[in-house]
């Protein structure tokens, strides 16, 4: 286990030397103290290892990660885990706006609640929320899976593309072109692996989920409606 | 950008190190607005006390005598307490006013930063660790405090158009975002009779809540009007003499974390700000929710 005080050291050594272990194999167990809220911890992270951070992180923690499996042992401030391409990012604690944004692949785990614009322009990353998501979340979200165990805020996937959406709570509101859709036998099982990979599958059934789509309304050119463009 | 912390005590152990923690939040601030930062400070009310603040370019000139010159204008006693580019003025609070006009023309140059019977303010142009020092804010005693830094986005950068802003008796506000029809607004308060030192959106907003307030209103019906009459970007913390509120329009990209512990209710910009604060491992940290209001009052 690779110990690192992150205020004794400083963030640029600290993301210099993850950055560093693309390619290896040893050193794959990180440790990261006092974090304090600093911004951009572990961000860019292209190597199979493992990072804690014990404590709250600010701004972009785990960002464009590939591989790494980044955990926070607190809260993450905005846009954690944005642009994550694969790998795992787990958060203990809520995450601030904007997490996961425009994630392309890997899981984001947040074991309490996200705020506004969660999995905004999601392209592939599944996002499993434990808690309850704010407005705007999943907004114009093209692929990838968004799965909420508590309640969705206003305006939920407007103006989304294939991304689905699979809450247990109440949705305040859904956004432009976005519906409830059936859920198939295809959906309950793809909903009883992300429970599963998102360590809610004990605090959750697929059964007690609905589904959000696209109503493909607004995005698809309508050779019909030609006349009207 | 700009940051924002906010300070409402709940335990009077920690009142004398209110401008101590305040100072640390804000200078940890410093990368969201380094171009100008200021504090507002309720520093209690003391019986028949009023206190003004004010601020000169020049405070050489104008701070001379002007203590015994204000006494020879009000025929009462003044107390002047000069900090830097401001002093604080303390009159019998039934003078307050004739203070104030007596001011303008005692001391035309002078600005006026604040009025009341606890507030406090001080701000200036330059980096927060450095405003903080020349106004000796880590020494500062009092019940709650708001700072900010600003990153001007909307005008000038000057001492007047940094935050807070106060207009009205013991009130302040701090603003990090933009609004878009605050030349409107201004116009309709004008007509109210508020009057303005800028051409600063903040300014509106602040004095769109004093009107309000001294239109009888609760500080949280006023809060709660700038969601319909408001618009653009902002997340407030307003202070008035017994109260701390918090505000964020209904998009609320502007970003905020508040904690709570039986000690203090605290507001900062981003938990950075927040991380020195004592006890707050075992904290209720939250994100406030949009166009939602949230105040305490003591």
């Amino acid at each position: 286990m690779q110990t690192f005080d992150l205020e004794a050291q400083g963030l640029r050594a600290l993301n210099a030397a993850l950055h560093a272990l693309k390619g290896q194999t040893n050193m794959t167990a990180w440790e990261v103290v006092n974090p304090r809220g600093a911004h951009a911890i572990a961000a860019g992270v292209d190597a199979l290892v493992d990072v804690t951070v014990r404590g709250s992180t600010g701004y972009y923690c785990a960002g464009m990660n590939k591989l790494a499996t980044i955990r926070v042992k607190g809260s993450a401030g905005p846009g954690v885990a944005e642009n994550m391409m694969s790998g795992t990012v787990i958060i203990d604690g809520d995450a601030s706006q904007y997490a996961g944004a425009t994630g392309r692949g890997g899981l984001l785990v947040i074991k309490g609640n996200a705020s506004s614009r969660c999995g905004i322009s999601m392209k592939g990353i599944d996002i499993v929320v434990h808690g309850s998501i704010g407005h705007m979340s999943a907004f114009m979200a093209q692929s990838g899976n968004l799965v909420v165990l508590g309640d969705a805020g206003d305006a939920l996937g407007d103006s989304l593309y294939e991304a689905r959406i699979f809450v247990r709570g109440r949705v305040k509101s859904l956004g432009a072109d976005c519906i409830e859709k059936e859920m198939r036998d295809e959906h309950y099982a793809a909903l009883e692996d992300l429970l599963r990979r998102g360590e809610a599958d004990a605090k959750a059934r697929p059964e007690e989920f609905r589904r959000y789509g696209s109503a493909r309304k607004l995005y698809t050119f309508n050779i019909d409606n030609a006349s009207s463009y | 950008m700009c940051g924002i912390v906010g300070l409402f005590l709940k335990d009077p152990s920690l009142e004398p190190k209110l401008g101590a923690m305040l100072s640390d939040m804000l200078i940890t601030m410093t990368d969201r607005g380094p171009d100008s930062a200021g504090i507002a400070i309720y520093s209690g009310a003391r019986d028949g006390i009023g206190k003004i603040t004010v601020q000169s370019a020049d405070p050489g000139r104008d701070f001379r005598n002007l203590d015994a010159d204000l006494h020879d204008a009000i025929g009462q006693p003044v107390l002047m307490l000069e900090k830097s580019t401001h002093a604080v003025l303390e009159v019998p609070i039934d003078q307050l006013e004739a203070a104030r006009s007596a001011l303008g023309h005692l001391r035309p140059a002078v600005k006026i930063m604040s009025v009341g019977d606890s507030i406090e303010i001080f701000k200036e142009v330059g980096l927060p660790r450095d405003v903080s020092a020349r106004f000796a804010v880590s020494k500062m005693k009092g019940t709650h405090g708001i700072g900010h830094t600003r990153m001007a986005t909307e005008s000038a950068v000057t001492t007047m158009g940094a935050h807070p802003f106060s207009t009205g008796p013991d009130q302040c506000l701090v603003h990090n975002g933009s609004l878009s029809n605050h030349n409107a607004v201004r116009r309709e308060l004008r007509r109210e009779g508020m009057s303005f030192e800028t051409e600063n959106d903040t300014e509106v907003a602040a004095a769109f809540i004093s009107h309000k307030l001294r239109s009888g209103e609760s500080l949280g019906a006023a809060m709660e009007a700038t969601l319909t009459d408001l618009d653009g970007f902002f997340t407030f913390v307003v202070g008035t003499r017994n109260g701390f509120g918090v505000v964020r329009d209904p998009i609320a990209c502007k970003p905020a974390v508040m904690a709570e512990t039986d000690a203090y209710v605290a507001f900062g910009s981003e938990y950075r700000a927040l991380v020195n604060l004592p006890g707050i491992e075992d904290a209720r940290v939250w994100e406030p929710e949009p166009a939602t209001v949230y105040f305490w009052e003591r």
